[in-house]
């Protein structure tokens, strides 16, 4: 049963070191806030798994933190490159990251493996990709009705998923609208999950039957925290934030105005900090 | 080259929607690929199905996203779906018409990398990687690719092979098993190609105005054929320009001069 809890104790109870730990989120809705409360508390040797790593992985591969990454996409949306991914992979700064990679098609069934209770999702993929090459997770089956030679790849069960969503109501049910990307998905793979919302709402009595709901039952624990998901959007409350991620393409360029940036609005900061981030963003919503 | 009144990336942009059908559903990379299947819809296809992965069908947007997961394609999409449906119902399912795919680094069989530059255990440049592009590239009934050209992005060898186009050339994708049509088509800032009939090798059909055999392969990393038969392509009408102009221009003002047109690596 969600549990109401604020996001730094929701973070220490539910994520530990070594964790298989997913913070998801397909271009919308990213667990900005939860990653930086992460951050904060200083986890280590975590596997971070995602399909879209973005600012927040580059975040956490530079601040040290992860052991390896499980992903499919590793860029920063619409700008480029990710820089500490790139400083960890290709330098071994701060140090080496074991890389796992997919291509999309794999993670989303991997994920839905999981969520399915299933040991390993199958889909048409990998015919002549190079990852089926470099990747022993990734390998080939034949359809025992038809023979078709068709892709497998171990589900993906986090120990704990964090998520971002619009609203919760006060029995902790859980809403996502829009782009809804694998957070149900993520959530339901997950031993463990926490969820950010934006705010909370009495009941979700006037919402249409089909919208997505994750019941309060498949969380753990539901964190209040507005313009968490900066600087991306939440669909209907504030827009994307793209000038940050373009100046994210210059902090993260250098090692040490990355430390600066992150000691300064991360490490000595709180997740009230985001609420006046998205400010500007809210009456393009 | 005399001026001709458009840039050599507006005529790669027109000549890659004028590629596209009214009853086309396509599967649209982010950066070149998206300019061009939108001056498409708002030239002469306005019922194409535009698919991006983020999960958002039917999609029309006013400017051209920064993300494949911007608000506005799912404001005004047909239907959003989640991740894993989009990759299994409507692109496994066989219901995408055309990939259109942006490169890194091609070769002349239609192969793509956008993984890394360099060994991949050891790589010079990690670059993002795949995303949607290896199922994009055997799933869709056909491939359209779009690039400019250079010595760095067409190459005789691409360093890894993200997504897969005709491989070795020949039946290769048969002999994989893969039966869709794979890459039909490339177009470039100068020219147009398509895979010869039996080599698979691309071939160009097509010089846009003003570009030589010369600039053509000067940009090219390895030795490139002509068709016997090459065409002119038509320069672009003064709509389909203003309409390129015009997407750029509100685009640009959306999203405050951050950068739009650099993305064609996205996956």
């Amino acid at each position: 049963m969600a549990r109401f809890l604020p996001l730094s104790q929701a973070v220490a109870e539910n994520l530990r070191d070594g964790d298989v730990a997913a913070f998801e989120g397909f271009t919308h809705l990213i667990p900005t806030a939860a990653a930086h409360e992460a951050i904060r508390q200083g986890f280590k040797d975590l596997t971070l798994v995602r399909m879209t790593p973005d600012i927040v992985y580059d975040q956490m591969i530079g601040m040290g933190m992860a052991k390896k990454i499980v992903f499919s996409y590793a860029g920063n949306p619409g700008v480029g490159l990710l820089r500490r991914l790139r400083d960890a992979v290709e330098n071994g700064f701060p140090h080496k990251v074991e890389i796992e990679e997919h291509s999309h098609a794999a993670m989303a069934n991997a994920y839905e493996a999981g969520a399915a209770g299933l040991p390993c999702a199958i889909f048409r993929g990998y015919r002549g990709a190079g990852l089926a090459e470099v990747n022993p997770n990734i390998k080939f089956i034949e359809c025992p009705f038809t023979g078709e030679r068709l892709a497998a790849v171990p589900a993906v069960r986090p120990d704990v998923t964090f998520i971002h969503a619009q609203k919760a109501n006060r029995k902790g049910d859980v809403l996502i609208e829009g782009i809804i990307g694998i957070q149900k998905e993520a959530v339901l793979a997950a031993k463990r999950a926490v969820v950010t919302v934006e705010e909370v709402v009495e009941n979700f009595d006037d919402l249409h039957p089909n919208l997505t709901v994750l019941p309060n039952w498949t969380v753990k624990a539901i964190s209040v925290a507005p313009g968490g998901a900066h600087p991306s959007y939440a669909h209907g409350y504030y827009v994307r934030d793209n000038a940050s991620y373009l100046e994210w393409d210059r902090i993260s360029a250098d090692r040490d105005r990355f430390r600066d940036w992150m000691q300064e609005n991360v490490i000595a900061r709180t997740s009230d900090a985001f609420a006046a981030r998205v400010e500007h963003l809210r009456s393009e919503a | 080259m005399s001026e001709p009144g458009f840039t050599p990336n507006e005529m790669m942009t027109i000549a890659a929607s004028r590629a596209l059908g009214n009853d086309d559903v396509c599967f649209v990379g982010i950066g070149a690929p998206s300019a061009a299947c939108n001056v498409a819809r708002l030239t002469h296809a306005p019922d194409i199905t535009l698919i991006y992965e983020s999960g958002t069908i039917g999609t029309a947007p006013s400017v051209l996203p920064l993300s494949i997961g911007d608000g506005e394609l799912c404001d005004t999409a047909t239907a959003t779906v989640s991740v894993p449906e989009m990759f299994r119902y409507w692109l496994q399912g066989g219901r995408v018409s055309i990939g259109f795919l942006g490169a890194a680094q091609i070769d002349r069989f239609g192969n793509i990398n956008t993984t890394v530059i360099g060994d991949y255990v050891h790589p010079r440049t990690r670059l993002p990687g795949g995303g949607g592009a290896p199922e994009i590239a055997t799933s869709s009934q056909e491939i359209f690719i779009t690039m400019a050209q250079s010595k760095r992005g067409m190459v005789e060898k691409i360093d890894f092979f993200t997504s897969f186009g005709h491989g070795e050339g020949g039946d290769h994708r048969h002999r994989l098993g893969i039966e869709t049509k794979g890459p039909t088509l490339l177009i470039t800032d100068l020219a147009i190609w398509k895979p010869d009939a039996v080599t698979k090798e691309f071939t160009v059909v097509s010089l846009h105005a003003g570009v030589t055999r010369e600039m053509v392969q000067e940009t090219c990393g390895w030795k490139v054929k002509f068709a016997v038969a090459l065409e002119d392509t038509p320069v672009p009408t003064a709509m389909e320009l203003q309409t390129l102009r015009d997407l750029k221009a509100r685009t640009d003002a959306a999203h405050k001069g951050a950068s739009t047109s650099k993305g064609s690596i996205d996956g």
